[in-house]
């Protein structure tokens, strides 16, 4: 769940939309990120951020993503990647990742 | 000099672009051919109603060569490989072809192969798919006899063809288990690896509580593992676990083996080919073109889809042959029926960059079908779509529906009311 002391300091630093995911993927930064990883009770470390970078390069690309391309990335598999982002693992690290929220067609 | 272009894959969009190819090419020293496996076409958006009785089998399949125009070749044959360096492929039969140009056009299967457990004793016993023409057929004969218990409707992967036909099956397994007088007896789970049932913030307003009223329980955020059949149980990746009785389940979708055989698929191993997302040019190799469920495209798996691209790739294979720019854009739109049961239906339209709104279609105001509502209209809509995919679409013919998305007769920013089935 997300701490609602650590939602408002993060809303105030940079525009997100109402479920907190960055409007503006150009503006992110990892200090940013660090804040929103807290707020999920996530210490970030350099694999997290491996894994951060990796999906913000992919996002500009345009590539749909997916926990499974996650899986075949070379940095994480798809457990790991679970154990890195509990929970929603997508879902959660895109948020950290500054990109949009993953979603289906409707 | 006659040259030659290929399409692998008769089903929606091969037949399509073989259609319109064939008319614009008419006074052109191009030869089309056209190859598939096999001649059965199914009109897969049948296969959800299948299970409930309301299609029978037969409403579902027709020859492919019915829909192939003539002086268009057709080849029954399976493409093994394509050498997009030497531009030929090679078929199964030993024959190679050459092209000047080639569609890929080989659509998206289920590989239920991809999650252990799930292709194992309990397939078609008490696991089934209706992503295909045996799986639907043989989940109608289940459904008959079932005397009730856990329902779980489990989407493997978030990337499949069709994402709202598995929302589609929930709703009208709700109204057929009501209409059978035995819906106390049947427990409905939606599991979907997904943060919900809708994702998008207007579907979700409008939407959402179709899932109460219906007593469908949404199990959010789960990615299918394995099934351990033992426990009749489908287990995610974090360990947590949903029994079922039955198992409805939409497995991983893969595109052909040809895509990986031959070296043009993506980096996840899902066989979904590379491709602009605006022009439909295979990112590899110029004179290839992808059209369908087999792009990498973000964009819906779905005949819609298919039909806006098959209008731009039509310009733009022209452009392409007249040495001249690609200028044909697609916008990424789709536009979907969505069954709720009970006789009604909803309606989704949208792009690349605009969510689903809510509103009227075609037209402003007058409709007559309503975006993000169920309705009656909505549903004789997705009945007649059955005869304009046989009569209309398949043949190429034109639809009176655009091809570029229109915020035309759409609400934006209004503040509406969520909608209730019984409003
Ligand atoms: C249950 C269900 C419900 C759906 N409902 C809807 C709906 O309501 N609305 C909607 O718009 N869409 C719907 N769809 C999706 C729609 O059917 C597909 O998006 C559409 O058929 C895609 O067309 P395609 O040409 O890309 O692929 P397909 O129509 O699947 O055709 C691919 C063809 O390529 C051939 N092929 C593949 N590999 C080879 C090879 N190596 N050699 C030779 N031939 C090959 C195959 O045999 C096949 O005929 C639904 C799908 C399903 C499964």
């Amino acid at each position: 769940m997300l701490n609602p002391i650590y939602m408002e300091t993060v809303v105030k630093q940079l525009p997100v939309n109402a479920e907190g995911y960055l409007l503006d993927a150009t503006l992110w930064t990892p200090e940013w990120a660090n804040e929103v990883a807290r707020s999920y009770g996530i210490t970030l470390t350099d694999k997290h951020f491996d894994v951060l970078n990796w999906l913000r390069k992919k996002q500009a690309e345009g590539v749909a993503l997916t926990i499974r391309k996650v899986g075949a990335s070379g940095i994480v598999d798809i457990k790991q990647f679970y154990e890195l982002f509990p929970g929603g693992p997508l879902k959660v690290s895109s948020k950290i990742a500054g990109i949009p929220k993953p979603v289906s067609c409707i | 000099m006659n040259k030659n272009l290929i399409i692998i894959g008769a089903g929606t969009a091969g037949t399509m672009m073989a259609n319109k190819l064939h008319h614009e090419l008419r006074n052109e020293p191009w030869h089309i051919t056209l190859i598939d496996r096999d001649n059965t076409h199914y009109y897969q958006p049948g296969f959800l109603f299948i299970p409930f009785g309301i299609y029978k089998p037969e409403d579902v399949v027709r020859p492919r060569t019915d829909f192939i125009p003539e002086g268009v070749r057709f080849v029954m044959d399976e493409v093994q490989t394509i050498d997009g360096e030497q531009n030929l492929v090679r078929l199964q039969s030993g024959d190679v072809l050459t092209y000047d140009m080639l569609i890929i056009a080989t659509g998206v299967e289920i590989a239920p192969l991809e999650t252990p457990g799930l292709k194992g004793e309990l397939w078609y016993k008490d696991i089934f798919d209706f992503y295909t023409y045996d799986g639907a057929v043989r989940l109608a004969e289940k459904l008959q006899n079932w005397e009730g218990g856990t329902l779980v409707i489990n989407l493997a992967e978030t990337q499949i063809k069709c994402p709202v036909a598995p929302l589609e099956f929930a709703f009208l397994s709700d109204a057929y288990f009501t209409e059978k007088g035995m819906r106390d007896k049947v427990k409905i789970k939606y599991v979907t690896p997904l943060s919900g049932a809708f994702t998008k913030p207007k579907a979700t307003e409008m939407l959402n509580k179709l899932m109460d009223e219906k007593h469908i329980e949404v199990v959010p955020d789960f990615y299918l593992s394995n099934v351990d059949t033992q426990k009749k149980a489908i287990v995610s990746y974090d360990g947590k676990e949903v029994p079922f009785d039955l198992l409805i389940t939409i497995p991983v979708n893969k595109g052909d083996g040809v895509i990986e055989r031959s070296g043009l698929g993506d980096e996840d191993g899902l066989n979904f080919v590379p491709t602009d997302k605006f022009n439909l040019q295979s990112k590899k190799f110029k004179n290839v073109f992808v059209i369908g469920d087999t792009t990498n495209l973000p964009a819906s798996k779905a005949g819609s889809v298919a039909h806006f691209e098959a209008e731009v790739l039509t310009e733009n294979v022209l452009s392409f042959i007249h040495g001249r720019e690609l200028t044909a854009t697609f916008d990424g739109h789709a536009n979907c029926f969505i069954e709720t049961g009970f006789g009604k239906a909803t309606l989704i339209d949208f792009n690349y960059t605009t969510e689903p709104l809510p509103g009227k279609f075609p037209l402003p105001v007058v409709g007559p079908m309503d975006l993000l509502k169920p309705t009656l209209t909505n549903h004789m809509g997705k009945l007649a779509f059955r005869w304009v995919y046989w009569h209309m679409l398949l043949t190429g013919k034109h639809l009176p529906v655009p091809t570029h998305m229109s915020m035309a007769g759409k609400i934006q920013d209004k503040k509406i009311e969520p909608v209730t089935e019984h409003a």
